[in-house]
């Protein structure tokens, strides 16, 4: 059992000189068998499985992980939260997601980071700043939180944006979200995996699911690199790779995105800012870094790396939004393997194959949803029904046609 | 930039090419009745192959469609093929 962590802790071991910390999560060698085994050790992964040991009272619950825990999607993403979506389907779930990771570091004991500096989608003309107000009635009716904000504001927020009336694309105002902002990511998976240790989840690292093992036509667990290992239920989370295991199809493909850190500087940024006519948004770390995102790049892929014209697009259009910052150096760039859906919104539910439980599809923005994405899949497992909240998110909405069509799913045309 | 060829115009910048989708996925026969399955699998699925997937390209100078055979990991270019001398 982990001990708690607090000031008086701090200070503690600090005296101690640090010896006493100890393991934040154990290490333990697989089970033959166990109630639920989840697959994907990222942010979604870790969640579902604490929800299923804190919610639904589950013991016998294995996360299992090729490789490290957040090693994928969760620790390469730009750490924006935010929930400014449209639909209604889409705000309940996002929104549920904001609520729960503003409880998050009080409830697992540890410190996520989570800053709500808010957010501003930009508009730069006056057809946008119609559509900006469309989408502000359409977040304040499905209760989020939402305010239509002119150029001063804009101003006021984000001195370092270009609001000159020569620009590019000159700034006439936005979408604000004073809830959205930045949280820590690795913390958000090693918060997870901690509280979720501590319930009794064995987390297994470097452990290759390599098929699904299948018996009479049901899932009834998993091979891996250390042997075979049985469930009743299977949870998948693995971004980027939902469709690499066979036995179902899904309407994903699988695409590399793209993001930035600049040398650390002084604080010049204290918001989220994001254009959709520049493709580019940005922000700044607590360490100083400028962390920049865009859109997708081109070409269907799974390298885990970009390509230059993404590059070119996303950092040019940063210099548009902030010429000040045309100087600055890179740190670092990277690229993640996203999940992308025809209506750019999850798919959460059970697969062709009984047993199987999804939680994939998430695009370009799966880690603001982690705690919802975690809280509905442990619902889905623990009770094989789905929540209200992501019945709409059924592989089956493809079937039916009730597709989901978030342009706000990225923020990104894609 | 990576350099993506074409049968017609050589090694040209993959910012000339567009990807169209899986090569041999094809549209249900609408003469006959075509259920929602099919019609959700013809608009919705993708192969979303991990290696050496097999698509269609349009390469958008010359407006030519090509069959290229692609490392989705490496991003290497294995083969490319023409439509016109109907061998596809």
């Amino acid at each position: 059992m982990t001990k708690s962590y607090s000031g008086f802790r701090l200070l503690k071991e600090g005296i101690g000189g640090n010896k006493g910390w100890g393991q934040a999560w154990r290490t333990p060698e697989p089970e033959k068998i166990y109630d639920f085994i989840i697959v994907g050790g990222g942010g979604h992964g870790l969640a579902t499985a604490y929800y299923l040991a804190k919610k639904h009272g589950q013991k016998k619950v294995a996360v299992i992980e090729r490789g490290w825990l957040g090693g994928g999607n969760t620790g390469r993403n730009t750490t924006v939260v935010r929930s400014n979506y449209f639909y209604p389907e889409s705000a309940a779930l996002y929104d549920m997601s904001l609520k729960l990771y503003e409880q998050l570091s009080r409830e697992l004991n540890f410190n996520i980071m989570l800053s709500q500096r808010g957010m501003v989608v930009l508009a730069h003309s006056d057809p946008e700043m119609e559509l900006s107000a469309r989408i502000v009635n359409a977040m304040q009716i499905n209760g989020t939180d939402a305010e239509l904000i002119d150029a001063d504001r804009v101003k006021k927020l984000a001195p370092i944006l270009n609001t000159r009336p020569d620009a590019r694309f000159p700034i006439k105002g936005g979408v604000y979200q004073g809830r959205g902002g930045t949280a820590r990511h690795d913390a958000v998976a090693w918060g997870y995996a901690r509280a979720a240790d501590a319930l009794g989840v064995d987390i297994i690292q470097n452990c290759e699911v390599t098929n699904f093992l299948i018996e009479g036509g049901e899932c009834k667990g998993v091979e891996t690199s250390k042997g075979t290992i049985r469930a009743s239920r299977v949870g998948v989370a693995v971004a980027g790779h939902s469709t690499v295991m066979g036995g179902y199809k899904l309407p994903i493909q699988t695409y590399t995105l793209q993001a930035f850190v600049s040398e650390p500087m002084k604080p010049v940024m204290d918001t989220v800012a994001f254009s959709p006519s520049y493709g580019t948004y940005f922000s700044q770390s607590d360490k100083g870094g400028l962390v920049i995102g865009g859109g997708l790049d081109r070409i269907p892929s799974y390298a885990q790396k970009g390509n230059m014209p993404a590059q070119e697009a996303v950092l040019s259009g940063l210099i548009e939004m902030a010429p000040a910052l045309a100087k600055v150096k890179l740190l670092r760039h990277w690229g993640g393997a996203v999940d992308v859906t025809p209506d750019s919104s999850p798919v959460i539910g059970p697969v062709d194959v009984p047993g199987i439980y999804i939680n994939c599809g998430w695009g370009t923005g799966g880690f603001k949803a982690i705690p919802a994405g975690g809280y509905l899949l442990a619902h889905l497992l623990a009770t094989g029904k789905h929540h209200e909240v992501s019945a709409p998110f059924d592989p089956s909405r493809f079937r039916k046609g009730r597709l989901i069509d978030e342009a706000a799913a990225s923020g990104i045309a894609h | 930039m990576q350099r993506f060829p074409c049968p017609f115009c050589g090694l040209r910048d993959e910012t000339e090419f567009f990807y169209a989708g899986d090569l041999g996925k094809v549209r249900p026969d609408t003469t006959q009745p075509v259920s929602d399955e099919e019609w959700s699998a013809y608009l919705n699925d993708y192969a979303n192959v991990k290696g050496r997937a097999k698509e269609v390209w349009v390469h958008t100078a010359c407006q030519e469609y090509l069959a290229l055979e692609r490392d989705t990991v490496t991003m290497d270019v294995l083969s490319v093929t023409q439509f016109r001398k109907g061998e596809i």
